[in-house]
């Protein structure tokens, strides 16, 4: 294609290759001796991280589909399975859910910097267009993805999405039908999603091909907007683009592996650890953050078909600006004021991505509608009008001349970006968190958990004792379906002998069957067996429990959260705070009280708990001192009981924590260590071209 | 057009299939266990259903509202069957994006929208927040006076 391709093999059999397919020499002649601009900054190195984070999320996503069940009654379970049961699987599920954000982070970099140094213009328009088409492919795949788990938030998320679809005018309702392929979002859905979500990926990498097919054939774009015009201007992509890609890939990772390994929830929504419910609304549906942005846009406009439209014109307008911005100079380096109004609209997409997850209402819509205002007013107004009255400055003769014209403050632009960008990312990200309105609900206090910190472990007598109190206490009505007996014995839990979990399993009485004669029978637990729910089904437990329904509690401890605040929720990334959830079930059980406060009415069948949203919770309350006898001599008080069953419910919720922290730990060492000697070979490697 | 009809089959299967179809074939629902004052809440076709034995006042209040003045304007008349006006049978969807309204809240004396703040009156009709659209009546009709058939 483009590029020098003057290659040949000097080993016989790969001169045979060669012969009849030159694929040696297209990567050759792509990836080895291609003219890579030699000024190019970090802000380049994005298109290697994105290439590699397609490869990983290919790779852990088939590698999941080998073991998940896209049924509406089994889905749910089988990614628990996947967590709990499949070797790494825990690991797997969480590079994948966290690659798909990191994924974003890196797509929406890559656009800002096309943005920024006019990357778009020509001859780089298909470039560009086909770069909006991957993005259009990236957020349906990553909306399908997300349905998948079939949680609250991926049923809810998903009907509020397809619902969008009626907005079309005389075939909406069609068109919604079609896509459910049923009367609601149900079973239909979710299994052509799963087909899509496997198919799109393939469809990004055949479109990836040729985005970087048509890179090729105009060369890369650079800081100084100048294309290349002699060999001084350019570098051999390999040692020099190879080396900084596989620097700026190895400090992408151990950015990654903060989520993967010490954060996994952050950016996710508690609600989507909850079983898919069609008959309960979650009281704040959100998307996933990258969303965000486009769902302020989308509820900015009061009309539906408006508002629709809007959103998807919001992306579309990315399309066309090659032709809204006809300014001759590429480079924002040289255009003070387009490079003044970038930043502004970097501000206005951070901000329309924090309203996304706030409520709409109140001032929230007046600034939505203001900044969806902005937002369109920059591709629409501004850039056309730039092009027209803005005097750039000179521009550089070559890429030669801007990059001996640096004086060393190269990496510092940078490097002061990038910070700022992470606290604003940090910030936006968080927000994601702050979808649950505060409502007057009272904040749960903070506890000390000996599991919490990157160094955290579950204190195996409070686990034990915990499994004592849900034995007495709990499990007269709330199941613990997800935990099996055997997981008593294993590794980073209550630490029971294989004997003991035996022998525990053998105390219940299972229902088993059907026998020869074709019927039910009890007999004893075993060690494979699930804890037993004491109920056969919903309308029973229901039933015994003045209409409430008792939860299962397996996954109590991450399926409830509350807002933590600004300026909390940037502390909680670096202090890996995480703890919302034990702090919640911690309150919950302790924070019954007599009499309800003045003016607070309770309705009967229900009690006042002062944590409890709406305070009206139809749980009498469970603990009382002296209920439960500890073995160990621990005092028998409330407080004791909420915390040891509260360690152990964190560990039923999440049986590998202690090895994901280990792991986490000896991955970082290792990233840590390599990403050092990346940088000093890209020192060594470029020392002779600056 | 072989292209066209070629393409057809790929299309009409994403439709609802058959089992879906008769899944969601009409439900009979026997009105006699409600309660003047109460509701239930039933399944059909994935969708949840409010059926209201609605109170004498609850008729009143919907009936006492000029029409003109709601956002989309539906006598309470031409939202329930005639002879059987005590009943309210409406698909509990909030029109603006799709969440279950809450039975019996709001100022109204009729459903409330949890995510967004939607209110709907006792005849089912949005009177304030973003919804654009009444509460919709699924088809039904009365085969007897204390037995419905949705559907």
């Amino acid at each position: 294609m483009s590029g020098p391709s003057d290659y040949q093999p000097t080993n016989s059999a790969l001169k045979w290759i060669e012969r009849r397919l030159p694929i040696l020499g297209l990567m050759h002649s792509s990836f080895v001796a291609y003219p890579t601009p030699r000024n190019l900054n970090y802000w380049w190195t994005f298109g290697a991280i994105l290439s590699m984070m397609l490869g990983v999320q290919i790779l852990t996503g088939v590698i999941l589909a080998m073991h998940y069940t896209p049924e509406a009654t089994m889905a749910f379970k089988s990614v628990e399975s996947i967590v709990r049961d499949v070797n790494y699987g825990w690991l797997l599920r969480n590079i994948h859910a966290s690659g798909a954000s990191m994924f974003f982070l890196a797509v929406y970099i890559h656009m800002f910097r096309g943005l920024y140094y006019g990357s778009y213009k020509e001859p780089r328009e298909i470039l560009w267009i086909l770069g909006v088409i991957i993005y259009l492919l990236m957020m349906a795949t990553g909306f399908m993805g997300y349905v998948l788990p079939w949680g609250q938030m991926s049923f809810w998320g998903a009907t509020v999405i397809t619902n969008l679809f009626s907005a079309v005018p005389y075939f909406g309702e069609s068109i919604v039908t079609l896509l459910w392929g049923g009367y609601s979002v149900g079973n239909p859905t979710l299994n052509r999603f799963f087909s899509l979500h496997y198919l799109l990926p393939f469809v990004i990498a055949g479109v990836v091909v040729l985005h970087i097919w048509a890179l090729h054939v105009a060369g890369q774009n650079n800081p100084a907007g100048v294309e290349a015009k002699t060999e001084k201007d350019t570098v051999p992509f390999t040692p020099y683009a190879t080396i900084k890609d596989a620097f700026g890939v190895s400090c992408f990772m151990l950015f990654f592996a903060w989520f993967i390994f010490y954060m996994p929830n952050y950016l996710g929504d508690a609600d989507n650890y909850i079983p898919a419910n069609p008959g309960v609304t979650p009281a704040h549906i959100v998307p996933e953050w990258y969303y965000l942005p486009f769902y302020a846009i989308l509820r900015s406009i009061p009309n539906k078909l408006a508002g629709v439209t809007a959103m998807f014109s919001a992306i579309l307008v990315l399309a066309f600006l090659p032709w809204l911005d006809t300014a001759k100079t590429k480079s924002s380096k040289y255009r003070p004021l387009a490079k003044q109004f970038f930043w502004i609209f970097v501000i206005v997409c951070l901000l329309l991505g924090w309203l996304g997850g706030k409520p709409p209402e109140g001032i929230y819509v007046i600034a939505g509608r203001v900044l969806t205002f902005c937002y369109f007013a920059y591709f629409l107004i501004l850039l056309p009008l730039l092009s027209r009255i803005e005097r750039p400055r000179s521009i550089p003769n070559s890429i030669a001349d801007d990059v001996l014209a640096k004086t060393g403050s190269r990496s510092t632009p940078m490097v002061s970006t990038a910070i700022a960008l992470a606290v604003a990312g940090a910030l936006f990200a968080g927000s994601a968190q702050n979808a649950r309105a505060a409502d007057h609900e009272e904040v749960p206090p903070s506890q000390k958990w000996s599991f919490s910190g990157p160094f955290g472990k579950f204190d195996r007598g409070s686990l034990q004792r915990g499994l004592k109190v849900y034995k007495e206490v709990c499990s007269a009505c709330h199941g613990l379906s997800y935990i099996a007996f055997r997981n008593l014995a294993d590794a980073g839990g209550p630490g029971y002998s294989v004997a003991q979990a035996a022998a525990f399993a053998s105390d219940y009485k299972i229902k088993d069957g059907p026998n020869d004669q074709g019927e039910m029978f009890e007999r004893p637990g075993r060690p494979a067996d699930y804890f037993p729910s004491p109920f056969p089904n919903e309308q029973a437990a229901r039933a015994a429990n003045g209409g409430g329904l008792p939860p299962d509690l397996s996954l109590i401890t991450k399926a409830r959260s509350y807002e933590r605040g600004f300026p909390k929720f940037v502390f909680d990334f670096f202090t890996q705070f995480q703890e919302q959830g034990p702090n919640y079930v911690d309150a919950i059980l302790q924070g019954y009280e007599e009499k309800p406060p003045a003016g607070v009415s309770i309705p009967e069948g229900a009690y006042y708990n002062k944590y409890f949203p709406g305070h009206a919770i139809k749980m009498p309350k469970p603990l009382s001192d002296g209920q439960v006898t500890f073995d160990d001599g621990s005092p028998a008080t409330v407080a004791q009981y909420s915390k040891d069953v509260t360690t152990f419910l964190m560990w039923t919720a999440e049986p590998h924590m202690e090895e994901r922290k280990r792991l986490g730990m000896q991955v970082f060492v290792f990233l840590i260590i390599f990403t050092g000697l990346m940088y000093f070979t890209k020192k060594r490697v470029w020392a002779d071209a600056h | 057009m072989g292209g066209v009809a070629a393409l057809w089959p790929f299309v009409s299967q994403m439709n609802p299939d058959a089992s879906t179809i008769a899944a969601g074939a009409p439900i009979e629902v026997d009105l006699a266990p409600i309660a003047e004052g109460q509701d239930i809440k039933v399944f059909w076709r994935g969708k949840p259903i409010y059926i209201s034995h609605r109170t004498k006042k609850q008729i009143d209040e919907a009936r006492s509202v000029p029409v003109s003045s709601l956002p989309d304007p539906q006598t309470d008349q031409a939202r329930v069957k005639e002879g059987h006006d005590q009943w309210l049978v409406v698909i509990g969807i909030c029109t603006h994006l799709g969440c279950i309204p809450i039975a019996h809240e709001g100022n109204y004396d009729g459903f409330f929208c949890p995510c967004h703040g939607s209110q709907y009156d006792s005849s089912g009709r949005v009177r304030q927040g973003p919804a654009p659209a009444n509460l919709p009546v699924p088809p039904y009709q009365f085969v007897s006076d204390s037995k419905i058939q949705i559907g």
